[in-house]
């Protein structure tokens, strides 16, 4: 294929933010899901269980909660079985987590590709998005199990989950985009995002209810967009009690979380090749 | 409206030395570089102009030829022209779609099939999913492991793996080119099919930007070329020129190097010297005696299949001998362990009389670790005994009896 006269000039100049790049985003979004392909295939190869082991995580995070938060600290989970609210809870997060996590590394373990192979580099960090929906999936299947021996029976509002999931993957991606990038030049967000995220958990109603806060604290609870999420899904799939207008400051708490982490992403990816 | 299909107007690249190779890379060097930025004021940074002001065009559907030392910023112009890295002055500007066979099989991934790795690795150049359907049969056929489609690549062998890659890379429908050296690695036949398949890409109507060590692959390929020194153009214009002018000042008074020891490698070269028949350093050896290449090499890490490689170029830029370690001592060369080696090559008498230029390998079937192609420089003094000016002179034994053959 010859070039054309037509064809327009792409020019490669100095710039401060590659706004570019987010635009070749979707003619690369083949890209995106070999790229999430190639991850999720290459971790479970050679595995017996192969992706089953995806739900051994959240399993065992509900072992530990039932005993600690459960059967010691006599925490209430509104009504609703504990075993389902905290597996719930803990799928929600889990599934942010790991993308977070997966994100982190994305460029980092692409080195060679940044290095030599030109493509839009926000590719990396979405893909890291995707395997984990997967994973997703099968803990949701694992969960209808449980609803079935409690005899749960998710209402109308089962309906709103992928704006639930949807939910999940913006605040993924805002916290992913930041941390990415900041991998790139800094190797130490590799070691401190466990921690982080171990930290964040916490402050996530996964193991306990969001009720449990009270008063004005309840607003800088918000803050928090996971908070909104894993209550969000528990009211989509469960029937716990609807987010209330905490929901709002949660949302915007994403929305200026992804654009900090675009707006960071966009402004140093222009040199991660030459810093990586 | 321009012809071109790739303009560079006064690009430059700057790099910062510690910068990209490790140095900033945690938060407490940071750290530490600020405090001591602001007791001592300025800071002693050590700035590197990889490009420094490189205006250049390429015609649509022409090759153009780059050539230059290690280090003389060749890299870094494919770089910029794939839109990999941006410049720090200048605009490059490309017109058409812009594919890259850099470093062959970057992006594979071990675990996963033959045919899983193409699809991947098609995305990765920035093909549809549709393109690599159309160009699937072709890619394999290129390819020749489509017995092995369905197996994961860690059991492929270093050369289906090699082969695989080029095809999928060969394959893109891309208007713009970008080949930085792919011909260093795999064997003969390997690289006359890569060549071959390059040749035609360009009768396509494509055009090609193609780096090279290997003059002979460029005075082939490119009807222009431009010498890179130190980030600059040195010269531009037809091939011919650009590469005699190139070999000319490659050509200096050199018997003995010593090079700096890079430790992010696994192995290294430290020094080269030229000996003559008795064994002492020498530039110039009477052509009927033979001469040897001794190089001491730093073997930090043991490498699987690690090997190396001397071989001897024309003024011409023809590449005349070259000599392989494991082609005397197999697959697994000794130089397994780490630790330090003196490895010689003896050439007998067999070249005829002029100037050659010592060029030398270090590296696997798919990797390549040391490449100098301008180590040495050797005169063969004497005249030739034959009637013309022969490339080789064997001395080859005739048998002459009176007589019929019997």
């Amino acid at each position: 294929m010859a070039s054309k006269l037509s064809d327009p000039w792409v020019e490669n100049r100095p710039s401060r933010i590659g706004v570019v790049a987010l635009r070749e985003l979707w003619p690369y979004r083949e890209l995106v899901y070999f790229l999430a392909l190639r991850d999720l295939k290459a971790r479970y190869k050679q595995a017996f269980f192969g992706i089953f082991w995806a739900v051994i995580q959240p399993v065992a995070g509900v072992a530990v909660f039932t005993i600690v938060f459960r059967k010691l600290a006599n925490i209430s989970s509104g009504g609703i079985p504990y075993l389902a609210f905290a597996f719930l809870g803990l799928l929600a997060w889990t599934y942010f987590a790991a993308s977070v996590n997966a994100a982190t590394t994305s460029l980092v373990a692409n080195a060679a590709l940044v290095t030599k192979v030109y493509f839009p580099r926000i590719a990396a960090p979405v893909a890291a998005l995707v395997p984990g929906l997967a994973e997703l999936a099968i803990g949701l299947v694992l969960l209808a199990g449980i609803m079935t021996h409690y005899r749960i029976v998710p209402g109308w509002a089962a309906l709103t989950l992928p704006a639930w999931v949807l939910a999940a993957m913006v605040v993924a991606l805002g916290a992913g985009l930041l941390v990415a990038s900041l991998n790139v030049k800094y190797r130490d967000v590799g070691a401190v995002m466990p921690v982080l995220l171990q930290l964040w958990l916490l402050a996530t109603p996964v193991a306990y209810p969001s009720s449990l806060v009270h008063g004005g604290w309840r607003w800088i609870y918000a803050l928090n967009p996971m908070a909104a999420v894993v209550d969000g899904v528990r009211w989509s799939v469960l029937g716990a009690e609807a987010p209330g207008g905490e929901a709002l400051v949660s949302g915007a708490a994403a929305l200026v979380l992804l654009a900090a982490g675009l707006l960071y992403f966009l402004r140093t990816e222009r040199k991660f090749a030459d810093v990586i | 409206m321009s012809a071109n299909a790739v303009e560079l107007e006064r690009v430059s690249k700057r790099y910062v030395l510690g910068e990209s190779h490790g140095g900033y890379n945690t938060l407490r060097d940071a750290i530490s570089a600020s405090v001591r930025r602001s007791v001592r004021g300025t800071a002693p940074r050590t700035e590197i102009w990889s490009l420094d002001a490189v205006s250049l065009e390429v015609e649509r559907g022409s090759a153009l030829g780059v050539i230059g030392r290690n280090g003389a910023g060749k890299s870094t112009l494919l770089k910029i022209v794939t839109r990999i890295t941006e410049p720090t002055l200048g605009t490059s500007r490309t017109r058409g779609k812009v594919g890259a066979l850099l470093e062959v099989g970057t992006g594979f991934h071990l675990e996963l099939t033959g045919r899983e790795n193409v699809y991947l690795n098609g995305a990765i150049l920035g093909m549809r999913r549709r393109e690599v359907d159309r160009r699937f049969d072709e890619i394999i056929d290129f390819s020749g492991v489509s017995r092995f489609l369905d197996t994961p690549m860690k059991r492929y062998s270093s050369g289906m793996y090699l082969r695989l890659a080029f095809a999928v890379a060969a394959h893109l429908d891309a208007s713009i080119i970008v080949v930085d050296e792919v011909l260093a690695v795999g064997d003969l036949e390997f690289q006359r099919r890569c060549l071959g398949k390059m040749e035609s890409l360009e009768q396509e109507g494509r055009t090609v930007i193609f780096v090279s060590h290997n003059l002979e692959a460029i005075r082939r390929l490119c009807d222009t070329s431009v010498w890179l020194d130190r980030g600059r153009i040195r010269a531009a214009g037809a091939t011919a020129d650009v590469v005699t002018a190139y070999l000319a000042e490659v050509v200096g008074e050199r018997a003995d190097v010593t090079y700096e020891d890079d430790a992010d490698l696994p192995v290294s070269l430290r020094r080269a010297r030229l000996l003559d028949r008795h064994g002492r350093s020498a530039s110039a050896v009477p052509r009927d005696e033979g001469f040897s290449v001794q190089l001491q090499l730093t073997v930090r890490e043991s490498v699987v299949g690690l090997d190396c490689s001397v071989f001897l170029q024309n003024l011409e830029g023809l590449r005349v001998v070259e000599e392989t370690l494991s082609a005397l001592e197999g697959r697994t060369t000794r130089l397994r362990a780490p630790g330090v080696y003196a490895a010689r090559v003896d050439f007998p008498p067999a070249l005829a009389s002029g100037d050659y230029i010592v060029g030398c390998w270090l590296g696997t079937s798919t990797e390549t670790f040391v490449y100098v192609d301008d180590a040495l420089r050797v005169r063969l003094v004497g005249a030739s005994k034959g009637r013309s000016t022969p490339l080789v002179e064997l001395g080859a034994p005739w048998h002459l009896v009176e007589g019929e053959a019997p």
